[in-house]
């Protein structure tokens, strides 16, 4: 079975898996005991921070370690939302976020807040002009990812920051970086963020652990509480396990990120290639979009039925996001690019990994081809 | 000689991304005759402490003046550096002109159109011909150089005698240079160049803004710290070291002693006079800091001392814990106002560390109502009829661990938890 699902989980480093193990093994103390052995996990978690910081170029204040960036999104915009009311009832997004952005948005909205949803353009970008008109006086908020997790467009957060900064400075900035980490530059200084979600696991870390960068002067209202951890904004013990090889995996694929690209971006462009001469497809990425995601669809043909044909050929893909997929629904991303229904019921995604190589393409590239082929003949009875 | 450069501190630093050089001036010490070429020497050595880790950045040094062209590192984390270096008056960054009037006409241009000078602003340029080769006397330059600016900016107004905005053009054989804005530098004496003292370095806000302020008139401090384990925790240690390594990095380094102190503090609590405790506890830490003293060949002792502050900074307790020891103390804060200390604090990087809310020996053992005004002769005859008491002084003193601690050092007390024993660095 060869593992085309990189966007959703990642296999970890052997290093990071070392790390785990030692760290679980000597390190048990809880980091807020006054002991020795307290004192000595919690300068694991200090050292974490810095290793993270240094590799965001922030300071390791401003870093607060979370169970994941599904929480880290939801302290993001609850926390900010809570925190900030005073200022207004209203935030900005896209129709195109991830879940634990989207439905924490929607999650407000029920309590009366106003979320302005800006709809991509038809090649799933979203156009700053059309952000910055939504933006208001009384905004909180603009929450924007980085790299969309379906079809790994790139956001222009540079103009998307500049410009609603330029039009209320104090609205926040919140980016969901997930997809982009280790993948492309990150300039959090130049994209006038405020705060940044990270998930290790989606860049070979451990699950289990999130990050948010809180940038200095932000005060967010704490959804866990009980405790003085993470300066008081997320009370609970720290898994120093995943939070120190959470900064391994962070610096190393920091590091890699050039490399990472270098090499995957012609396996990308050889698949893209390959999928425009396939006239059942319709191609919902392209070259412009981050070096790991190929998406996509078969009109006509649900998504899941595509993925299991793949995993009979032995390659696992995914439909949709990860977080969305056990869903029997059009994708919510495909609908926001205008697709049409079936376009975005028929969604598959591949998502590279640097374990891949030309010879793994060329074995999915062939599976694709059977599968078309064999689907092809029930096509028409489907609808 | 040339007189010394006064000139007044202008400018937000808007032309440091454009200059390709910084100049730096000495501040005060350069009147002292004698002393002068030790002092600049020692300012040298600080800032190429500062610079090391910028290998283009080449250093020379001129009378008044050390020059610092950049070759491309980044002026910005550079200027913030050296302006905290003790000795530095102020920067100017310098845009460097081939000497041909041409090009020292464009870079002028360029120069201005960088600082934008709001409408209104007054003006005057400043050359001066260094090299006399060159076609045109300094008079001369003024003008060939300000007519075409004043021109191009027809809001500025001339003004030979105080203006706003000066460019000044220092036209020499190899190249001219040329700059606008100065930026103030933190001034004061060149590191350790009056002698060194010994800061008694509690962990507290006023202790380390003590010590920046007796470094920068160019004492060398070595730190004391008073412990108690197990009435204080480590942590609370690990907070003194935390400080000293932020005063090192004015410093290049700095010792720090750490002195047990349980055996000395609990010897005064069993003898009934618990609002003298705070009298006899300061008093003792004097006479080892004195001892301490005569060992590093230190000729001081600075304290945190504000006036009034607390019952043992008042007038009758600063007079009665003064005469513990025979050497001259030095109080730097003793009449400022809290809220100057803590802004101070803040500005020279300790304040975060300074709050975190360890217990140091100093605020255990506190008694309910310590004396503000205690008797000497009381205390002299406590001192006098404790018994063992200087032997248990010599102990505390035989017993201190001295850490020379470095900005980015990783130094740590025997005792502390050290990072190496818990924390592999392979981990991360």
């Amino acid at each position: 079975m060869l593992y085309w699902d990189y966007a959703a989980a990642t296999p970890p480093y052997e290093e990071v898996v070392q790390t785990m193990e030692q760290i679980m093994k000597l390190h048990y103390a809880n980091p807020s005991s006054l002991h020795r052995a307290g004192v000595e996990a919690g300068k694991l978690i200090r050292r974490s921070r810095e290793v993270c910081a240094a590799a965001l170029a922030v300071k390791p204040e401003e870093l607060l370690f979370t169970s994941g960036a599904t929480e880290s999104n939801n302290l993001a915009i609850k926390g900010a939302a809570l925190q900030y009311e005073g200022r207004g009832r209203h935030i900005v997004t896209t129709e195109m976020e991830h879940p634990s952005v989207y439905e924490s948005c929607l999650q407000l909205q029920k309590r009366g807040w106003e979320i302005s949803f800006i709809k991509p353009e038809r090649t799933g970008i979203v156009d700053p002009d059309r952000v910055a008109a939504a933006v208001r006086r009384d905004t909180v908020l603009v929450s924007v990812m980085h790299v969309n997790n379906e079809v790994g467009t790139i956001q222009p957060l540079r103009e998307i920051g500049n410009l609603i900064k330029s039009l209320n400075s104090r609205v926040l900035f919140h980016v969901d970086g997930v997809q982009g980490y280790g993948k492309l530059s990150v300039s959090l200084k130049e994209w006038k963020a405020d705060l940044y979600s990270l998930s290790p696991h989606k860049i070979r870390g451990p699950r289990g652990v999130g990050l948010l960068y809180v940038k200095e002067g932000v005060m967010l209202s704490p959804l866990l509480t009980g405790g003085s951890h993470e300066d008081g904004l997320r009370a609970g013990t720290e898994n120093v396990p995943a939070i120190v090889a959470a900064a391994k995996a962070v610096r190393m694929s920091g590091e890699q990120r050039e490399a990472f690209a270098d090499r995957l971006t012609p396996l990308r462009d050889r698949l893209l290639h390959f999928l425009r001469g396939i006239p059942e497809f319709l191609l919902n990425s392209n070259e412009d979009g981050a070096p790991h995601i190929v998406h996509f669809s078969y009109p006509g043909m649900k998504g899941e039925v595509m993925a299991r044909k793949l995993e009979e050929l032995g390659m696992a893909v995914s439909t949709q996001s990860a977080c969305s997929s056990l869903l029997a629904e059009p994708s919510r991303v495909l609908l926001s690019m205008s697709r049409d229904v079936s376009a975005a019921s028929g969604g598959i995604r591949i998502s590279l990994g640097d374990i891949h190589t030309e010879a793994d393409v060329t074995a999915l590239e062939q599976a694709i081809m059977t599968a078309v082929q064999a689907l092809k003949i029930v096509e028409g009875g489907m609808k | 000689m040339r007189d010394i450069e006064s000139e007044a501190v202008t400018g937000e630093g808007k032309s440091i991304n454009y200059a390709d050089m910084l100049l730096l001036r000495f501040g005060e010490f350069m009147l002292k005759g004698k002393n002068r070429s030790r002092f600049e020497k020692t300012v040298l050595r600080h800032v190429k402490e500062i610079v090391k880790p910028y290998p283009n950045v080449e250093l020379t040094k001129e009378f008044g003046r050390i020059y610092v062209q950049l070759n491309g590192e980044p002026a910005v984390e550079l200027v913030e550096g050296l302006k905290n270096v003790f000795g530095i008056a102020s920067i100017s960054p310098v845009k460097v002109s081939p000497s041909e009037l041409e090009g020292i006409l464009s870079v002028s241009r360029h120069f201005l159109n960088i600082i934008a000078p709001v409408p209104g602003t007054t003006f005057k340029v400043k050359a001066r011909r260094v090299w006399k080769g060159f076609p045109h006397g300094s008079l001369e330059m003024n003008n060939l150089v300000a007519t075409p600016l004043l021109q191009g900016y027809p809001g500025l107004i001339v003004d030979v005698k105080s203006p706003q905005l000066e460019m000044k053009v220092e036209i020499r054989k190899e190249h001219t240079y040329i700059f606008c804005e100065n930026i103030a530098g933190i001034g004061g004496f060149p590191l350790g160049t009056n002698g060194k003292a010994m800061l008694l370095l509690s962990g507290g806000i006023d202790s380390p803004v003590a010590g920046w302020s007796s470094m920068r008139r160019g004492l060398e401090v070595e730190c004391v710290h008073f412990y108690s384990f197990p009435y204080t925790s480590e942590l609370a240690r690990q907070k003194v070291v935390d400080l000293t390594r932020v005063l090192s990095r004015y410093a290049g380094g700095i010792k720090l002693h750490l002195v047990p102190f349980t055996e000395v503090q609990t010897a005064f609590t069993g003898i009934g006079q618990d609002n003298l405790i705070i009298t006899l506890m300061r008093r003792a830490m004097l006479r080892i800091a004195t001892q301490l003293a005569e060992r590093e060949g230190a000729l001081a002792i600075v304290t945190g001392d504000s006036l009034g502050q607390v019952a043992s900074q008042t007038l009758p307790s600063l007079n009665v814990i003064g005469r513990a020891t025979v050497l001259p103390l030095l109080r730097p804060l003793v009449m400022m106002d809290k809220n100057d200390i803590i802004e101070l604090s803040k500005k020279i990087g300790t304040y975060d560390l300074s709050i975190l809310p360890y217990e140091d020996c100093c605020t255990l053992f506190v008694p309910k109502s310590p004396t503000t005004n205690p008797n000497l002769r009381i205390v002299d005859k406590i001192e006098a009829t404790l018994p063992g008491y200087s032997e248990l002084l010599a102990a505390a003193v035989q017993a201190t661990e001295t850490v020379r601690i470095t900005p980015y050092g990783n130094e740590l007390p025997k005792d502390v938890v050290n990072v190496q024993a818990g924390l592999q660095e392979e981990w991360f």
